[in-house]
């Protein structure tokens, strides 16, 4: 490549970032004033009609409609000045199917009303800065152009904006130098304006930062404990295997060898081998049966968490209510965590509570999986002090759930716990039949 | 007697083929999926089937599905129901009906070929037979329960046993005793839980496992 080809790319580059800091700064302006303006105000309208109805409808919509404006925005800001904008908004839940599900999940979330209020800032932001970084480049072309055809026009005084007539020819001179120093010095300035209103932008539109280094901290320390507590499941669903049916299988697999010898000689011995054999082997079975239980209940993987409690309830010796509501399967994992959690909270009624009745509510409601377990026992269960609810917690945590107990001495203990999650599709219904 | 077997493990499914086939049973359809079960169910009335309760295409409790919904179509169809697990939830669906001739073991049952076959011939005349887990389970359910307290610890075996599905003469062959001995215990089972006295053995055995709630 020779030097004027490459001094030709070096102008063509230099002239390509000129025009684009007018583009850019024209796009914001008139992004600001065309569409961020009237989605503020219909905003602003919409909230305030949801008491007379109609907003309940429109408010959603119009809200909605800025965030596709504002992840418009947040793209130009990542393209065009490398400045990245996380998408803030809280995932639709899956029951907010109805316009007052909608509403209530967007009017609680704080991302649509710092929307809101970039919608209003952005209109004097924009224009102020779009304007010194299209100005800047407009007005030194200006004056690099302006100066030759206006000298030759008349005797003016001021071209546009420029001073070029008070001087005569120095002035013209003086104005076309000024004028292209301005123009490439308006390349790095308009650049900067443009990358300080990407920088508000972000201030306003990226999740709020002190929420997500809470999230952060949480998502650390409920992830050790995770990393902990099921390296230890591990180790001890391994052990199981070793000193249980792994064991067994050996021993029943030397009893048949043995009878395998004596059937000739022996055929008696043989056969009390054999019966023998085949109790080691119910025996091997019964233990993995039961460890596949504490790994993930078969009965869960069929029928899920509304089954699987009901299953468990019916398996405990004291009366329990049950009432479920679930229109739908949470994912595997969740659905495992929910179960384990009220299977623990049930055996410590059994255990500790000297319950007569237990009663047990799920539901979904709001993106959330409410679990209430309850007992009329004799109270007085803390969960700081036993490690069965602080497991339960844990359990929970994994996933964002809580737990709150309310045990007064005496009873009766009220153990609620909540696990955000989505559910499937609705399930389909189990037969054509009838009923 | 005619009988369709449904197990998706081919091992498991060829071991029942050949087992039934050695104790005289004509194996009409074997079948690997819940939706082949439903339709051979309807279509050759078996006199027994012999079904899995896992079942593909989804792998959860299809096979239960097909029988629930082939019995409405053929009440009291025969069905003796296999699984690697059991449930009480599972057998109070298949007891709904209270027509007999259900059947609910666990897989390792299998391993104890005569007692496997009777119970498959039970259920085949209509009988009842239910897993000792599960009875074992309805039982610790209502121990704490004021008429299960009166009942003699042989009492209570005999109950059992009785849940279970078998007849007086099974149960006085298990325990070494006269069916005279059982059948006195069972008039006495029958009085402290205030329960109709009956000679038919699948309705006493019904009526057992209506009390205990299964």
């Amino acid at each position: 490549m020779d030097g004027s080809t490459r001094f030709i790319g070096r102008a063509g580059a230099l002239a390509r970032a000129t025009l684009l800091n007018v583009v850019r700064g024209l796009v914001h302006i008139v992004l600001a004033y065309a569409v961020n303006l009237p989605l503020f105000i219909l905003g602003v309208l919409s909230v305030v009609l949801i008491p007379l109805g109609l907003g309940v409808v429109l408010a959603p919509a119009v809200l909605v409609a800025i965030r596709t404006v504002t992840n418009l925005q947040r793209n130009l800001a990542m393209d065009w000045h490398g400045v990245r904008i996380p998408e803030p908004y809280r995932p639709e839940p899956a029951d907010a199917a109805g316009p007052v599900g909608r509403l209530k999940w967007v009017l609680s979330d704080p991302a649509t009303w710092r929307d809101l209020l970039w919608s209003l800032l952005n209109v004097p932001v924009a224009l102020v800065l779009g304007l010194l970084a299209a100005g800047l480049t407009v007005y030194g072309l200006e004056g690099a152009f302006v100066a030759w055809w206006v000298a030759l026009l008349a005797d003016y005084g001021w071209g546009p904006f420029w001073m070029i007539g008070d001087y005569g020819t120095a002035g013209v001179a003086g104005t076309a130098v000024l004028g292209v120093a301005l123009t490439a010095l308006s390349v790095p300035l308009g650049g900067m304006f443009l990358k300080a209103h990407a920088l508000f932008a972000q201030s306003l539109l990226a999740p709020a930062k002190h929420a997500l280094e809470e999230r952060v901290q949480r998502l650390t320390e409920t992830r050790s404990e995770t990393v902990d507590a099921s390296a230890a499941e591990l180790r001890r669903i391994e052990r199981d295997l070793h000193d249980g049916a792994q064991a067994r299988l050996v021993a029943l697999s030397m009893n048949i060898g043995l009878a395998e010898e004596m059937m000739k000689h022996d055929p008696e011995t043989a056969q009390r081998l054999l019966a023998e054999a085949r109790e080691a082997s119910g025996t091997a079975l019964t233990e993995l049966r039961d460890l596949v239980r504490g790994i993930h209940p078969p009965v869960l993987a069929e029928r899920g968490l509304d089954g699987a409690v009901r299953a468990l309830a019916l398996t405990l010796p004291l009366p329990v209510d049950v009432h479920i509501d679930l229109p739908g399967r949470a994912e595997a994992p969740v659905e495992s965590a929910a179960y384990f959690a009220v299977a623990e909270t049930l055996a410590n009624v059994v255990k500790h509570s000297g319950a007569r009745r237990s009663w047990i509510q799920i539901e979904h409601s709001r993106g959330r999986l409410l679990m209430i377990v309850g007992d009329d026992g004799t109270g007085g269960a803390d969960p700081g002090a036993g490690s069965g609810l602080r497991g339960i917690e844990r359990r929970l945590a994994a996933f964002d759930g809580t737990m709150a107990v309310t045990s007064p001495p005496g009873g009766p203990t009220v153990v609620t716990m909540e696990l955000p999650c989505a559910l499937s599709s609705p399930k389909t219904s189990p037969s054509s039949g009838t009923g | 007697m005619r009988v369709v077997i449904a197990e998706d493990l081919a091992l498991l499914r060829d071991g029942l083929i050949r087992l039934l086939g050695a104790f005289g049973f004509e194996v009409v359809e074997a079948v690997d999926n819940g939706p082949s079960l439903l339709r051979a169910l309807t279509a050759h009335r078996p006199d027994v089937a012999v079904v899995d309760v896992r079942l593909p295409p989804t792998f959860t409790d299809e096979g239960l599905k097909a029988v629930l919904e082939a019995r409405k179509e053929v009440p009291g169809l025969p069905v003796l129901v296999l699984s690697q697990h059991v449930e009480q939830l599972y057998a109070r669906e298949l007891l709904s009906d209270s027509r007999g001739g259900i059947g609910y073991l666990l897989k390792d049952r299998v391993s104890d070929v005569k007692v496997f076959v009777e119970a498959v011939r039970r259920v085949a005349g209509g009988g009842t037979a239910l897993d000792p887990d599960v009875v074992a389970q309805l039982l610790t359910r209502h121990a704490r329960e004021e008429p299960l307290q009166q009942l003699t610890p042989r009492e209570r075996e005999v109950l059992g046993l009785m849940a279970e599905g078998r007849s007086n003469a099974a149960i006085a062959a298990k325990l070494f005793v006269t069916e005279k001995a059982i059948s006195k215990h069972t008039n006495s089972i029958f009085g402290k839980l205030g329960l109709p006295p009956s000679e038919d053995d699948n309705r006493r055995v019904l009526a057992v496992l209506a009390y205990l709630g299964a």
